[in-house]
């Protein structure tokens, strides 16, 4: 399907560990400031595929890319790209949620403190916490250990410590697999509202949340030689109601995976 | 939050209100030329111990040096069989495992296989100030109580003497063989020792029949250590031992080892480039190599024999 | 297929239970000696040394004399060489650690790099102090000086900085550290902010364990020409200088009684630094590693 004017496009990406491929050919669009999903039975290779994204797989020594990975028309493998630069703009928050080991206040200020940030931080942190609706749960004790937080406020806190980079687009690699239902709503309505200025792919294995909270749906199986590829990708909608390809159904409704 | 400040293109530098970022080769490269450092200085050694040793073996014929039995350089009438210090060497260190390497490995199984926890917390870094405490002390507890007592005990054995040097220099390492042999014991999976319990074995058994040869390894790596540390030891056995070089086994006169020839040169007045400056390189040299040897050989035992559990 | 009686299995079982005491009675007896060993040390050091020890003591210098021997050159000797080896220890041993850790990691490099340090661990003491006396003493024409004494030192002390340091960095979770990368962090920001503060503990621990080796080491010193009677205070870098384990070496190979209950007493002094060192290590380690949990 035809998306006009995407802020990411792949095109024939294929990714190696050593010699062996781990996912293959991929040729997708992400629509901007949609949320676009990914799903697929485990091992298929979506947290590969999501991490080419921000080219987090350069810290892995034996991974290589092939194909090209366009970003605003940019390619971002090419030679003359810095991945830290990247990085700013194609932010990230992790299955388990990682905040530092400092307050509250300096994981926030992290991102900013490290890139130079020359303007008022403490509002930047503001801004940032009120974005991840994290604000008012801990305006009253910004100094306080981060760790200190829940499951689901630790990871808003890591949305909000994304957000204060200033990116373009968020990756999330299954961001609620680690929260209770409760924590696991809260940040579906965070990333409706994030998705109105920001391009967001979430990558997750729970289809009724693909379901939910996605615009667009890619979904990606495993064959016999272990590869992952792209089987079809499509409005959310349409995917989860009346999915062209057959093995798209047979996943969705359960036959496997 | 409406995008008002248009980024710049990704990968030329700057973003408006973001500062450049040190530049990241020069540290990548201070780092590895402080981690060359490491590799330059065992070159370093072993230039500056060749480059005198080379010297001192125009002079003295490799053949003396080594199969000699006579060492008395510092004499007007020079001889240079190092085997008298080697044999000093050899006597406090074989004495010196005699004490440390049962002790430290039934304090081992002790540790590992018998103490209630409470009792390990406490033993064992009571164990470690043992190994922490140093050597020029040891010495002084050598010559001025160990060996008054064994003179006590019979009155043949003279102030300086190889046997209290060595029982010293024995509890000195008795904590390391115990440290890193309970190491190794404490690898050993519970589920071996919980299947020989299960058939019924005591306490004894499972120790020195199941746990010991499981661990063996690495009880053998540290056995080596600890003599390579032994023939290492410089300051007990230059306070306790003696002095005089002499190709003999009698524990009980002075002798000399090649770490305190090596502290008794050092200290006297010998000018560099004499003959007596030199044998400091030829002895230290040898030393050297020993040592080395010995470390190589504990790092091969367990890297070849290292046990597979599962 | 023969079985044995019941009568002989008991036997038996009562034979194995019987030599599994005594086993356990002789592992308990080894523990006991080494640290009887070590109570008889103390007690004997206390018994010869305390009542040496007063003001005098700490002020004076060393002399010909038993009754005004005194170990303040000693004193200060040791801490100039022992601040000199520390601070070069940590710099390169944190830098070397970082680099194999992070940069380098599993590279053929790092693992040579890594066997080499395992053997530079296990040469002897004194041989460390050959190579100073050429090096720091002639080479680089440092001369018999605190500074040669210190870097002399600093290298033997180095694979002990280094390995508690690779530890420590080693011991930090990935995790972390993908969410520095992830925030557009360069690899040496990812250390500075994040890595080295996480393995901050661990690495002070190695500097204490090293700096307490470094006090108390002998024989490389005398190797590289320190000396053994000082009747001055070391006023600069360049001076000539003594330490205490050679103040107390010396005193306890003379013959005469007062210099030998001067050694008693030098060597408690050694000991309760050595005791301070430790004591402040495991209060800083503590404190650095219980203030960010949740």
């Amino acid at each position: 399907m035809q998306i006009l004017d995407p802020i990411l496009q792949t095109h024939g990406l294929s990714v190696y560990y050593d010699a062996k491929k781990a996912v293959t050919d991929v040729d997708l669009d992400v629509a901007r400031n949609r949320i676009t999903a990914i799903i697929g039975p485990s091992g298929c290779g979506k947290s590969t595929l999501l991490r080419c994204f921000n080219r987090m797989n350069d810290l892995i020594p034996s991974a290589r890319v092939e194909g090209q990975v366009l970003f605003d028309g940019l390619d971002l493998y090419g030679h003359d790209v810095d991945p830290t630069e990247i990085r700013y703009e194609i932010g990230m928050v992790f299955q388990r949620p990682n905040p530092f080991p400092k307050s509250i206040y300096d994981n926030v200020a992290f991102g900013p403190r490290i890139n130079g940030f020359q303007g008022d931080i403490a509002e930047l942190v503001e801004r940032s916490l009120v974005r991840a609706a994290l604000w008012d749960e801990v305006k009253d004790r910004l100094k306080a250990s981060a760790l200190s937080l829940s499951g689901g406020q630790q990871q808003r806190l890591c949305i909000a410590r994304a957000l204060a980079v200033e990116p373009r687009v968020i990756l999330m690699d299954e961001p609620c697999s680690a929260l209770d239902p409760i924590a696991t709503l809260a940040i579906e309505e965070l990333m409706r509202e994030l998705s109105e200025d920001y391009s967001i792919i979430i990558v997750t294995h729970n289809m009724q949340q693909a379901a939910r909270v996605s615009h667009y749906t890619a979904f990606l199986m495993v064959e016999e030689a272990r590869v992952g590829f792209l089987v079809e990708f499509g409005e959310s909608r349409q995917i989860f109601t009346n999915p062209e390809d057959e093995r798209t159904e047979a996943y969705i409704t359960g036959r496997f995976g | 939050m409406a995008r008002d400040v248009v980024s710049p293109p990704l990968g030329h530098g700057t973003r408006s209100g973001w500062k450049r970022k040190l530049p990241e080769q020069a540290i990548a490269v201070v780092l590895f030329l402080s981690s060359s450092l490491s590799i330059l200085i065992t070159v370093c050694i072993v230039a500056v111990l060749l480059f005198e040793a080379i010297a001192f073996f125009a002079d003295v014929t490799l053949w003396e040096f080594i199969t000699g039995t006579r060492w008395t350089p510092l004499f007007s009438s020079k001889q240079f069989g190092v085997l008298a210090l080697v044999a000093g060497t050899t006597l406090t260190a074989v004495l010196a495992m005699a004490v440390a390497l049962p002790l430290g490995l039934l304090s081992a199984i002790y540790l590992s296989e018998y103490a209630p926890d409470r009792v390990r917390r406490v033993v064992k870094p009571i164990l470690e100030v043992l190994a922490g405490i140093p050597t020029v002390v040891y010495g002084y507890f050598a010559l001025l109580f160990v060996t008054p007592i064994l003179r006590g005990i019979s009155g043949d054995i003279a102030v300086f003497n190889a046997l209290s040097a060595s029982i010293v220099m024995g509890i000195m390492i008795l904590p390391m063989v115990s440290s890193l042999s309970e190491d190794a014991m404490r690898a050993v999976p519970r589920n071996l020792r919980e299947a020989a319990y299960a058939l019924g074995s005591t306490k004894l058994e499972v120790s020195t029949l199941v746990v010991v040869p499981a661990a063996l390894s690495g009880i053998m790596s540290a056995f080596i250590l600890a003599v390579s540390r032994a023939i290492g030891e410089t300051m007990i056995v230059t306070i306790a031992a003696g002095q005089n070089p002499s190709f003999t086994l009698n524990p009980f006169i002075p002798i000399e080892t090649m770490t305190a020839y090596i502290v008794q040169v050092s200290q006297g007045d010998a000018p560099a480039g004499s003959i007596e400056f030199k044998t400091i390189f030829a002895v230290a040299l040898l030393l050297f190599v020993i040592t080395l040897v010995m470390n190589l050989l504990s790092q091969y035992v367990v890297s070849r024999f290292r046990e597979e559990y599962e | 297929m023969s079985i044995i009686s019941q009568s002989q299995f008991q036997r038996r079982r009562a034979r194995r239970k019987w030599m599994g005491r005594a086993f356990y009675g002789l592992c308990l007896l080894s523990v006991t000696i080494a640290l009887g060993m070590l109570a008889l040390l103390l007690v004997y050091l206390l018994i010869q040394g305390v009542t040496g020890i007063d003001w005098s003591f700490l002020t004076s210098f060393a002399s010909r004399h038993p009754d005004k021997a005194g170990i303040e050159a000693a004193m200060l000797g040791s801490i100039y060489v022992v601040i000199v080896a520390g601070v070069v220890s940590f710099t390169l041993g944190v830098a070397t650690a970082l680099y194999l850790e992070e940069y380098a990691a599993r590279s053929k490099f790092a693992k040579i790099a890594k066997i080499n340090i395992a053997n530079l661990a296990g040469v002897p003491s004194i041989v460390y102090g050959i190579l100073g006396l050429q090096i720091f003493v002639h080479s680089l024409h440092l001369g018999k000086s605190v500074l040669a004494g210190g870097f002399t030192l600093a290298l033997l002390v180095l694979p002990i900085v280094i390995v508690a340091a690779g530890e420590a960095v080693r011991a930090v979770p990935p995790s972390l550290r993908e969410g520095s990368y992830a925030l557009g962090a360069t690899r040496w920001q990812v250390l500075w902010h994040m890595v080295i503060p996480q393995a901050f503990p661990g690495i002070l621990t190695g500097v204490i364990l090293a700096v307490s080796r470094a006090i108390g080491e002998t024989a490389p010193l005398i190797a590289m020409g320190a000396l053994t009677f000082v009747p001055f205070t070391p006023d600069s870098p360049l001076s000539r200088f003594t330490v205490l384990p050679i103040q107390i070496f010396n005193w306890t190979s003379r013959p005469q009684a007062g210099f030998q209950e001067a050694a008693a007493a030098g060597i408690i002094v050694l000991l309760v630094i050595l005791l301070v060192m430790n004591a402040g290590a495991v209060f800083l380690r503590n404190r650095f590693q219980n203030k960010w949990e949740g």
